[in-house]
């Protein structure tokens, strides 16, 4: 289990990377073509928002493959380690 | 075994606690609920999907900055208090949502209106922020181990009551302000719709003095007593990699699901039955209503299954379900709503034909009503409006509304179909609360659970029905589109939830 653990973690990133990448070709692509204040308003709203949670994905893939998640914690010293 | 003194306690923890959380989300959805009014007051008419949308822009900036409040309440709640934090996030949330019933129209004061509406949504979702993660901290606190699960899951129900409260106090008073529905209903839209949102004041006003008499959380208080209370919660929570990991994986592998299943249940249904199957106002309403009645032990019978088999399972189960069925309920909710290749009946049709004057203005509006009844039972109104200008020159504008009335049978196939919806919801978010608690500890547990729970239930799930809407607009061909967006989210978190979660409770909240 801990083998997929890990190397699903590479599709954790790889899936954040796309998916942000495609909510920004899509921003781009109706501000392109509806250009005014209430397109841009929104899909950068999108693109604000999403980013924090696409890099927080980004890191828990990363996390995931580097082993962090191969045993959860017990007790809560082990969390605040 | 718990004594009777202390069972008492705990009932008077939960009570206080989930009076006051029903009532922040009482005060956040009714303006949810009242999107399209308040499209109308706030925003510039030329294009109803226009105005909508931003009443819905404004809606999701009020989940965008849930997280935000999670983390400055919840730094608060771990350096001051549970109590005392969760008393400030009320205030704020009631005081806002009273200030925005008195905020004047668009057409009164112009731009500053939805300005000033767009501010205090923002102060109603730092609110709420602070809110759920105190009271869930605050009731978990105070449970034994063995029914943590089935104590935390009565704050779970706030938000669905929340909900069915805000539905029931707009039926009530759109209902209330005339003799007849429609003069009733005109007043509403002109300027009833500000009583659900001043009537807020009189909940939080109750609910403030409940949450007065109340104690602090015991274990916050062992904390402090000690000196172990954390200096800079935010920097623990997000700096310290061990926890950050929980975080991440709570954020991923549970609330992002459960977020996104939420929404659809209640939010998106509700959205889906009125713009898509085109149901009218009121049965859109009733229908919801009566869906989270049935519903709502639920959660109670989750949360306490939880407390026995474990929460993971449980909620993984909710998002396998809903993944699975969403296509086929919404499309079947398009079926019961359908007259497409039914027969109408005729000799039923009614045309009605009024002109009116446009106060002040060169011009009249005619408006023909056109009801319609089919031989499944649906009766099918079309309200058509002509400008009629004097000059007899100019285009007349037109615009149509179609709204759709269901006959019984339809209409309680519908309420099975969104309760079917809300039992995914009850599974998902009955053992949340206990299930966030126990994975943090207590002197960073408000900050630490505050922001999964936020981010998932608020940018993830909060924007649903925007994310929905949107893409019924971008891939207008198919009805069914807007939901690829909870299936894509649910199918994530549950592949996440299922392989990196443990189902394993926690006995030892009190480290």
């Amino acid at each position: 289990m801990n083998t997929i653990k890990k190397y699903l973690g590479l599709v954790w990133i790889a899936l954040a990377i796309y998916s942000y990448s495609i909510l920004l070709k899509t921003a781009l692509e109706r501000i392109r073509l509806v250009p005014g204040t209430d397109t841009i308003i929104q899909w950068s709203i999108f693109a604000i928002i999403f980013l924090p949670i696409a890099i927080g994905f980004v890191m828990f893939g990363w996390m995931a493959f580097k082993g962090a998640y191969d045993q959860l914690p017990s007790s809560s010293d082990e969390v605040e380690d | 075994m718990q004594s009777t003194a202390e069972k008492k306690t705990i009932r008077k923890v939960i009570f206080a606690s989930s009076v006051g959380t029903l009532i922040e989300w009482y005060d956040f959805y009714i303006f949810g609920s009242l999107a399209p009014i308040i499209a109308m007051q706030f925003f510039p008419k030329t294009n109803p999907t226009a105005a909508l949308l931003s009443t819905l822009a404004t809606f999701a900036a009020g989940f965008i900055v849930r997280p935000f409040g999670a983390l400055v309440f919840g730094r608060l709640g771990d350096m001051v208090g549970r109590k005392y934090t969760f008393l400030l996030t009320l205030i704020l949330m009631g005081g806002s949502t009273f200030a925005i019933g008195l905020v004047p129209g668009y057409d009164s004061i112009g731009f500053a209106a939805p300005l000033i509406v767009l501010l205090l949504r923002l102060v109603q979702g730092l609110a709420l922020g602070g809110e759920y993660g105190g009271a869930a901290t605050y009731v978990a606190e105070h449970s034994p181990a063995e029914r943590r699960g089935y104590y935390t899951s009565w704050i779970q129900t706030t938000a669905t009551l929340g909900l069915l409260l805000s539905l029931g106090i707009i039926l009530i008073t759109r209902k209330s302000l005339a003799p007849n529905d429609a003069d009733s209903i005109k007043a509403f839209e002109d300027w009833g719709w500000r009583i659900p949102f001043w009537f807020s004041v009189v909940l939080v006003g109750m609910s403030i003095y409940i949450r007065l008499k109340m104690h602090e959380s015991p274990l916050f208080s062992k904390l402090k007593a000690e000196g172990k209370t954390s200096k800079n919660p935010i920097k623990e929570s997000l700096m310290h990699k061990g926890n950050l990991k929980m975080v991440l994986l709570s954020l991923f592998g549970a609330t992002m699901g459960q977020g996104v299943v939420w929404y659809t249940g209640q939010f998106y249904a509700q959205t889906f039955l009125e713009t898509a199957c085109k149901v009218d106002f009121e049965q859109t309403r009733t229908i919801l209503i009566w869906a989270i009645i049935f519903a709502t032990p639920l959660f109670i019978f989750f949360g306490n299954l939880s407390d026995k088999i474990g929460r993971k399972w449980i909620i993984m189960a909710g998002l396998f379900l809903a993944v699975i069925s969403y296509r086929p309920i919404y499309t079947k909710m398009l079926a019961v709503a359908s007259t497409k290749d039914i027969v109408l009946d005729d000799a039923k049709t009614k045309i009605e034909r009024v002109i009116n004057p446009a106060n002040g203005k060169d011009h009249s509006i005619q408006t023909t009503t056109t009801v319609r009844l089919y031989q499944n039972g649906i009766t099918e109104k079309l309200v058509h409006k002509d400008t009629l200008y004097a000059n007899g020159l100019e285009k007349p504008e037109t615009i149509d509304k179609l709204s759709k009335e269901l006959p019984d049978e339809g209409y309680w196939t519908m309420v099975v179909l969104i309760f079917v919806q809300i039992v995914f919801v009850t599974m998902v978010y009955g053992p949340i609360a206990a299930f966030l608690v126990e994975i943090f500890p207590t002197k960073i547990r408000y900050t630490s659970m505050s922001l999964p729970y936020h981010l998932g239930n608020g940018v993830f799930g909060g924007m649903t029905p925007f994310i929905a809407v949107l893409l019924g607009t971008l891939y207008a061909g198919d009805v069914l589109v807007g939901l690829w967006y909870p299936i894509a989210i649910a199918v994530v978190c549950l592949v996440i939830g299922t392989i990196y979660l443990s189902n394993k409770i926690d006995p030892e909240v009190n480290d």
